[in-house]
């Protein structure tokens, strides 16, 4: 299966792949759940995507297109860095455009644009352990996860609106999937949270230093931990993006000169250019300007 | 006094033995706790009192004998054999721990009403005004001001944070407690006011209680009966005057012959 570069397809040895895969396997099987794996060491530092390169690795075929992104953007090092890998090493045609690609690699968000049947999304997930803060001891989270007992995450939260009126938990907002594992979205912001519920595309979840990898079937039940006085909300914002003028996307704040100018743009760089070539105009877009 | 008479005990242990290799940590003891009662358990460091506690809330497995404890709905099970998912149910509910050392006990970088809301949150309780309101309710009862509610545990006084213990323990009305030395490293007067508390609480909840202790005065407070332990054994059981007041083995006399009169 070797590629004319003189790597094996997708870089890993197919010996790898498949115990990757397995364990993919049987993460699907119970949703949810963290299986260890023997993660490799990859051609990049730990932090950078190790656990998603791997389960990319090990899904992707010679048909698929690829995308890869890293907190909503095509362009930026991370993102352009393993598409090039997986361009060079398997030689699958990537693409920046949510409906085209059939693996998105992500870290830091969801796409705006809904993920169909037909797709896989890979997460990058740094610390697969939700509980891992508020518990240190491994045995002791796994113990909890067995028996389901969650008590401390609700402590956590409780202890967010004690001290600031409000769940103030923005990103890795713990879930419950499937009405029984409470995981770790990975570092996605609280207002992509929603996308995961009952979400079309399968959703696998690689984190290459703790060696775990875990998954959420299409359309599975995916709740946000919350209070019946303080429901589960996402971010909201008082601005529209500047380019694009999307008023329901996640938006990221660029400031644009030392005297206090900035401006709010969609995180997401492909959904904001498809709604800039179908015509719509922000407040601070070129053609606006002219 | 509570009658005892035709009620089932809540805790039978029955010839408790654990042993370290050749060290005995406590040998052949047997006991009935009932609902209601608080038994106490004295005896010098090193005579077996911990070990025995443990080996009752199955934090440690005995070499051999059981331990038996009765249910809200009244099946009596093996505390060592049953599954881990209903231990924790209990410890969670149906057991309360005052640990000698309330850092033991207490999630110290977790507000007093975090503190006294997991028991709540960890049955299922899910509106946080309810849970609050409870917490602080539990913070009264054990005379911590209602503004340090959301102070954490590391800014509070040695007293305080032992009651602050008891009120995380109680909240979910627990009906056995078990407690290592609740009064261990207090001042006296600190001491005395904790005691009138947990003689308060024991008797308005119908709690049953363990008290493992050295000190004779908290057992004549706080406890109905008294266990008196030696390397491992108990040399003499009975009711709590009856044993400070009338010791019957050599070590009891020993024992009560030691506390120092001011």
């Amino acid at each position: 299966m070797s590629t004319d570069t003189g790597y094996n397809f997708a870089y890993l040895d197919e010996q790898t792949k498949r115990m990757i895969r397995r364990a993919i396997l049987k993460a699907i099987a119970v949703p949810g759940y963290q299986v260890p794996f023997a993660s490799r060491e990859m051609p990049m530092p730990y932090g950078w995507g190790t656990g998603g390169v791997q389960v990319t690795a090990s899904v992707i075929t010679r048909d698929d297109t690829l995308k890869v992104i890293d907190q909503g953007s095509d362009d930026t090092t991370n993102a352009v860095s393993i598409r090039k890998f997986f361009a060079k090493t398997a030689g699958v045609a990537t693409t920046d455009r949510t409906t085209e690609a059939s693996v998105i690699q992500t870290r830091h968000r969801i796409p705006e644009t809904p993920l169909k049947a037909s797709q896989i999304i890979v997460y990058q997930v740094p610390i697969p352990e939700p509980l891992r803060f508020l518990e240190p001891r491994e045995t002791e989270t796994r113990r909890m996860h067995a028996l389901e007992d969650y008590g401390l995450m609700h402590v956590k939260l409780y202890e967010d609106i004690a001290r600031h009126g409000h769940i103030a938990t923005t990103y890795a907002y713990p879930v419950r999937v499937n009405d029984r594992y409470v995981s770790d979205p990975s570092p996605t912001p609280k207002f992509d949270n929603p996308k995961m519920d009952n979400c079309p595309a399968l959703q696998l979840f690689g984190a290459g230093r703790e060696k775990r990898i875990y998954a959420i079937p299409p359309y599975t039940k995916v709740q946000s931990l919350d209070f019946d006085d303080h429901p589960f909300e996402v971010q909201t914002w008082e601005q529209d993006c500047a380019l694009c003028g999307a008023d329901d996307t996640f938006l990221d704040e660029v400031i644009t000169d030392d005297r206090g100018g900035r401006m709010f743009v969609c995180s997401d760089s492909d959904y904001c250019r498809e709604r800039r070539d179908g015509g719509h105009v922000g407040a601070q877009s070129p053609e606006a300007a002219e | 006094m509570t009658d005892f008479s035709n009620a089932q005990p809540l805790l039978r242990a029955d010839r408790v033995t654990r042993t370290f290799g050749r060290i005995v940590g406590c040998a052949d003891v047997s006991l009935d706790l009932y609902p209601g009662e608080v038994l106490g358990i004295v005896g010098e460091s090193g005579s077996g009192k911990s070990t025995l506690l443990r080996c009752l809330f199955a934090a440690d497995t005995p070499d051999s004998g059981t331990v038996a404890y009765t249910l809200r709905h009244g099946e009596t099970r093996n505390v060592h054999t049953m599954l881990d998912a209903e231990r924790r149910m209990l410890m969670r509910t149906d057991w309360a721990f005052v640990h000698q050392n309330p850092r033991d006990g207490l999630r110290m970088h977790v507000s007093a009403g975090g503190n006294v809301g997991e028991r709540l949150m960890a049955t299922g309780e899910r509106h946080y005004g309810n849970i609050r309101a409870t917490a602080g309710e539990w913070l009264d009862k054990v005379e911590i001001a209602d503004e340090r509610i959301d102070d954490l545990p590391v800014t509070f006084s040695g007293g305080m944070q032992q009651r602050l213990q008891i009120a995380r323990n109680l909240v979910t009305r627990p009906r056995l407690a078990f407690m290592d030395e609740p009064t261990g490293g207090l001042d006296v007067s600190v001491q005395a006011r904790l005691l009138d508390l947990l003689r308060g609480l024991v008797s308005d909840l119908g709690l049953a209680a363990i008290v493992v202790t050295h000190d004779l005065a908290v057992a004549r407070h706080l406890s109905h009966r008294l266990m008196v332990m030696k390397q491992g054994r108990v040399v003499e059981t009975g009711l709590t005057d009856q044993v400070l007041d009338d010791p019957q083995h050599p070590y009891s006399q020993l024992l009560v012959s030691s506390i120092l009169r001011a």
